[in-house]
């Protein structure tokens, strides 16, 4: 049977998300304890997972690494179909950047073990680099695909994907074990169902720890973390506003008088 | 500038034969970072009969350029581009990498940073040096600018956004050294591209679009969308959105301005119906003329535009475009208004 693992981050809620501001006077980041999410993609790829599941069979196995509130979003995983839930939580993963990240979830599916096949969403809505699939791939030794919209065959040892590219799409084939990151146009992730909540309270989920990945504390986290932040900066636009006003019927003329010494208009 | 200088490389590509403007556009900024660092600008670049296009890489700035044109590197196939980029690197040890934030390059830099073992820095808007030649990779965040830098690993490497550095000006009478790369011997690669599909793209390119409307949230409802792209079409622009429009299923995500999205820099945008939040703004930097029209006279977008007009979209939007048709359809009123 197909294993797959499914990579899913617990992001911050997007109505809430956008609350969250650099303060003009101190210019320090947000405080970001607000309710997560599941990441928006990785819905997508999670039910690349589940379809799977339910043509020929899988085994699905879900990890997120998080601060303990992320089991909240792999417990809905499970709720959702997928068969293992692993949160990756320790103090000593926080401020990790994507190549942080990527080792440490590498740690996570090597520790695992056999595997056919590891979704990532295409990118996080709040880190949104798109790094921590392709560079987790790496650290696994394992091919990638990434932006892919359509698994046009699943069976066997040679799949073959379409992945996005400037207007159009390129037919990749990939020999198993392969990371594929997926996109929003690969399909339509399914909602939380009554049964899979009854169903997957039985289910646990594990945590693993710094000594459970065998990592050493230097390689995760911030301190793992080739990049940091320099410099946070409040952008203040230079432009200076012209209010048209009149009645609806002279603003319309006066915009298209703009229009037309601007020469756009004629 | 001397040679032994770790040099700024440039990851260059070809798109249907051609190298696409975004090349250009990094190589220029590259070349300002390498006069300060006094270093070479080398450039990489990947395909099959390309060298006739190497002359306009030294125009825009490049000394050196690395040329891969075999079989081999025909299409980009990640695994045999990733191998022959790392040994080049192992080899040139360049101290800063920058790759456009094309398809192309948003998989290749993280496998090449991962391999390498060094930082990457996502979508970058502006690049430039501290006081100790360290590059600052500046990305929108939280309504502001954050600043990454990777202070001990080399190369710093970042994927740059397209459209936010300007095009070069090109010095026909620059050239360089033309160095050739060859593709790694019989590599079993496990991933391989079949076949690249190309599909016409629908409406005006946003890129390259005088004009650029975009709506908002503001547009309410699919009707409310369509009185926008009517606008557009009147007024012969390319179409932009903002996040809520595409989540609402208004317009598809290839339309969507801004940090996650695309960038624009026309002669004149118009915003309708969106408030002005930071990560669309910056998707439109480079605009001359910013016209904002939004019902709330509070809203942060007249901060940032230079034309206001505080009205509702729906009533305002299809009076503008029934005006602009009568303009059109009226030659008398048209001369008179030019
Ligand atoms: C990591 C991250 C990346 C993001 N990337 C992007 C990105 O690339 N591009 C992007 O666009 N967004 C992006 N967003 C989302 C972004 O933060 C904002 O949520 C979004 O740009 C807001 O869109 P809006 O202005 O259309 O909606 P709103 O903020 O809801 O504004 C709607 C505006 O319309 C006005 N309005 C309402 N009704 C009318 C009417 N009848 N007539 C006229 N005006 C009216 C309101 O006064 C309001 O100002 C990102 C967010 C995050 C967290
Ligand atoms: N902390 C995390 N835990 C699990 N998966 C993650 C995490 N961060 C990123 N990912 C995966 O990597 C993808 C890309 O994330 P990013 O590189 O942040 O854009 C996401 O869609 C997830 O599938």
């Amino acid at each position: 049977m197909l294993r797959i693992i499914v990579c899913v981050k617990a992001v911050p809620e997007s109505k809430a998300a956008e609350s969250l501001k650099i303060d003009p006077v101190t210019k320090s980041l947000p405080r970001l304890d607000i309710p997560l999410e599941i990441n928006p993609l990785d819905r997508n790829a999670l039910e690349v997972a589940l379809q799977l599941k339910e043509g020929s069979g899988a085994h699905i196995t879900v990890i997120s690494m998080g601060p303990p509130p992320a089991g909240d979003i792999v417990k809905e995983c499970l709720a959702l179909g997928a068969d293992k839930g692993i949160l990756l939580s320790d103090p000593a993963f926080a401020g990790a950047d994507a190549y942080a990240t990527a080792l440490t979830l590498a740690k996570a599916v090597k520790k695992i073990g056999e595997v056919d096949v590891v979704l990532c969403g295409r990118a996080s809505s709040d880190g949104a680099t798109e790094w921590v699939g392709p560079e987790l791939a790496v650290f696994v030794d394992m091919p990638i695909v990434t932006m892919v919209r359509e698994f046009v065959k699943t069976d066997g040892k040679n799949w073959v994907v379409k992945a996005d590219i400037e207007n159009g799409y390129r037919l990749v084939q990939a020999a198993l074990p392969t990371v594929f990151t997926v996109t929003q146009d690969a399909n339509t992730p399914r909602t939380l169902s009554f049964s899979g909540i009854i169903k997957s309270r039985k289910k646990e989920i594990t945590t693993w720890g710094l000594n459970d990945l065998g990592v050493l504390e230097d390689s995760v986290g911030l301190k793992g973390s080739p990049t940091i932040v320099s410099k946070l900066a409040y952008v203040e636009s230079k432009r200076e506003c012209e209010f048209i006003d009149g009645t609806l019927e002279e603003k319309v003329d006066q915009l298209i008088n703009k229009l037309v010494e601007a020469g756009v208009a004629s | 500038m001397s040679d032994h200088i770790n040099p700024v490389w440039v990851i260059g590509e070809k798109v249907d034969g051609n190298i696409p403007p975004i090349c250009f556009e990094i190589i220029g900024q590259a070349r300002k970072l390498a006069d300060e660092l006094d270093a070479p600008v080398e450039v990489l670049l990947f395909g099959k009969g390309i060298r006739d296009r190497v002359d306009s890489l030294f125009h825009a700035g490049a000394d050196v350029v690395h040329v891969g044109d075999a079989t081999g590197f025909e299409v980009y196939q990640s695994e045999i581009y990733l191998a022959s980029i790392t040994a080049l690197v192992d080899e040139r040890k360049p101290q800063i990498m920058l790759i456009g934030s094309t398809f192309m390059g948003r998989e290749l830099a993280p496998l090449i940073a991962a391999k390498l073992g060094t930082g990457l820095s996502a979508h970058c808007i502006d690049l430039v040096l501290d006081e100790d030649g360290i590059l600052e990779q500046q990305i929108p965040a939280y309504g502001g600018l954050m600043s990454i830098i990777c202070p001990d690993k080399r190369p710093q490497i970042a994927t740059v956004a397209r459209g936010v550095f300007p095009m070069p000006t090109l010095d026909e009478s620059r050239s360089g050294k033309i160095l050739q790369v060859d593709p790694p011997p019989e590599m079993i690669t496990r991933v391989k591209t079949l076949e690249v599909v190309h599909v016409e793209p629908k409406g005006l390119p946003l890129e390259t679009a005088p004009v650029v409307v975009a709506g908002g949230a503001g547009a309410g409802s699919s009707e409310g969308w369509q009185e926008i792209a009517e606008l557009a079409e009147a007024l012969n622009a390319a179409l932009g959105s903002t996040r809520p429009a595409v989540d609402e299923g208004w317009t598809d995500l290839e339309t969507m301005i801004g940090q996650s999205g695309r960038m624009v820099s026309p002669e004149i945008y118009i915003g309708i119906g969106l408030s002005g939040e930071q990560q669309h703004m910056v998707g439109i930097m480079g605009a001359k003329l910013m016209i904002a029209i939004n019902n709330d006279p509070k809203s942060p977008v007249f901060g940032q535009v230079d034309i206001g007009i505080v009205e509702d979209c729906r009533q305002f939007v299809p009076a503008l475009v029934k005006a602009l048709k009568e303009m059109e359809s009226d030659p008398v009123r048209a001369t008179h208004v030019v």
